[in-house]
């Protein structure tokens, strides 16, 4: 039987019923979850690849002319390890304005002794025996200096934002698992509620010796047709989303939200929502018309 | 001595209840054979059209067996009634037309649902159209349309793919005389020039003398008598014998 002949069969709705942007807000859901979801992997996979084979040594010292020397010397035997591929002693001017936000004037002021920094970039991510091997050689080459230094790996302290980010990531995909649940239950309904409006014709079409694959074939076209409308209107709104909210980030200037930003292939899985949203209501209006059929003879 | 062609319909001690209420047709033994005329008569409420669903595979009988083009339909897989449903048309009582479809769409539909050319399709449904008068009604939907021409188009959807058997639940209903006696005259020629076996229900009993060499049988509070012969074997018409062997 003809495509246009086997549209026929059912009046055409003209998007009218509810189903088609009941779809478009799931699907629009779903492509603000997923894009969240990806851009909160990437911040925490570019945070950890920024961070994690990185340490700090910091040097509480108040004379800046011992804090100095302290630091040259820390720095030097930072140099010496095998572990290590570059050592760069934070400026104090640098400091400074990293501290002003929160110290105002007084951070440029000699009243408060602000500790001296060393970014440390290590060959890779360095286990708990490694940096404490780095504490080892530190503290060898200041105690001559009467100083001390302190390693802080900046994996550790970011453990709590990488494990926040984890939760955030898994709580997209639950409510992608379950918007995508929440779809094909409205597919489910509405292929019903169509299935039952139009039983007689079914009947008809049985009896004039249709078979279950071409009755199937007239509730496929008009549940794809209404989820692909529903899944096209839901991407706009949600990339609309997503753009929005995207600005807002971006307004925030952070280095860390930067790292969120999302790729060709993200932009592609982004795509694939609606594909997916239209597949899931194909399949699942096959299932509940060919339940449906199976009640009859 | 006649030669025993093969039953088109054979049912054999077959009754039929809805849910739990009392049976509508009890004990129902008979068989009918490829090229025969029937009329199905009784009064309202005497089981026809439960027999006749029974007939056009719309229902599966409480009891007993039924054997249709030499199948078993009481174990026939439900998949494969359709290539049995397609050598039947079906008048039904209450036309059942597709409400969203003309009435060309409707007439071509037993056509398009067995896959046949849409170029032959357009000749035939048109042709059809023609004879029962309906020409110039084709894109005519079935609420735009009297009872008579919602009948027509019915009967011309029956018709239209040349069936072996042809059943009809009261298809002269709503037409006016002259019109009931060309759709006769239709089945008549679909029953001889084409060997089509005719089951007609009806309960206008001035309708059975129209078609002289047709068989009677008669349903009275879901049990069937036999007037005429009809369901014994070689039926016994009034002025023709017995049906041309292999007519179906």
């Amino acid at each position: 039987m003809k495509g246009s002949v086997t549209a026929k069969l059912l009046p055409q709705t003209r998007f009218g019923g509810p189903i088609p942007w009941v779809i478009a807000i799931l699907i629009a859901l779903v492509v603000i979850a997923a894009a969240g979801g990806l851009s909160l992997r990437n911040l925490a996979e570019n945070a950890r690849a920024d961070l994690s084979d990185a340490v700090t040594v910091q040097i509480v010292e108040a004379d800046e002319n011992a804090r100095n020397a302290q630091a040259e010397a820390a720095a030097e035997a930072l140099g010496n390890s095998r572990l290590v591929t570059s050592v760069r002693v934070v400026p104090e001017a640098e400091l400074e304005q990293l501290l002003a936000p929160w110290l105002g004037e007084s951070a440029v002021s000699e009243d408060v002794p602000i500790p001296a920094l060393i970014d440390v970039e290590l060959t890779r991510e360095a286990n708990a025996q490694e940096i404490a091997q780095l504490q080892t050689a530190l503290d060898e080459a200041l105690e001559p200096l009467g100083g001390s230094a302190r390693i802080d790996a900046q994996s550790e302290w970011l453990r709590p934002v990488y494990d926040a980010l984890a939760a955030l990531q898994y709580l997209a995909l639950a409510l992608i698992a379950l918007v995508s649940f929440a779809t094909a239950a409205a597919v489910w309904l509405a292929a019903r509620s169509a299935f039952a409006n139009h039983r007689d014709t079914v009947e008809i079409i049985h009896l004039l010796g249709g078979t279950d694959r071409q009755v199937t074939r007239v509730f496929q076209r008009s549940v794809v047709r209404d989820a692909a409308f529903g899944a096209f209107v839901g991407l706009i709104l949600g990339l609309a989303a997503v753009w929005l909210l995207g600005q807002q980030f971006a307004a925030l200037d952070s280095g860390m939200v930067g790292g969120g930003g999302l790729d060709v292939v993200d932009w592609a899985v982004i795509g694939a929502v609606p594909v997916a949203g239209v597949l899931l209501a194909l399949i699942t209006g096959r299932i509940t018309i060919g339940l449906a059929l199976k009640s009859m003879l | 001595m006649n030669e025993r062609p093969p039953e088109i319909v054979k049912f054999d001690n077959v009754g039929l209840r809805y849910g739990t209420d009392p049976e509508v047709l009890s004990d129902l033994s008979f068989t009918l054979f490829p090229g025969s005329f029937y009329f199905l008569t009784g009064a309202s409420g005497a089981g026809k059209t439960s027999l006749l669903k029974l007939l056009y595979l719309a229902q599966r009988p409480s009891r007993g067996s039924i054997r249709m083009f030499g199948k078993d339909m009481i174990t026939l897989p439900r998949q494969k009634l359709p290539d049995f449903r397609r050598r039947l048309g079906v008048v039904f009582q209450n036309f059942r037309l597709v409400p969203h479809l003309s009435a060309f769409d409707n007439v071509a539909l037993p056509l398009r649902l067995a896959g046949t050319d849409e170029a032959k399709v357009v000749k035939a449904v048109s042709d059809m159209l023609e004879w029962v008068g309906l020409s110039h009604r084709a894109q005519a939907g079935p609420a735009t349309m009297s009872g008579g021409e919602q009948q027509r188009v019915a009967i011309a959807r029956a018709v239209i793919a040349r069936p072996q058997m042809l059943i009809a639940d009261e298809p002269t209903g709503n037409v006016d005389p002259d019109m009931a006696l060309k759709l006769l005259r239709l089945f008549e020629a679909l029953n001889n020039r084409v060997g089509t076996t005719v089951i007609v229900a009806t309960h206008d009993v001035h309708l059975l003398k129209k078609v002289p060499e047709s068989l009677i049988m008669r349903l009275h509070k879901g049990r069937l008598s036999d007037p005429t012969g009809a369901l014994r074997y070689p039926p016994q018409p009034k002025s023709r014998p017995a049906p041309r062997k292999g007519a179906a």
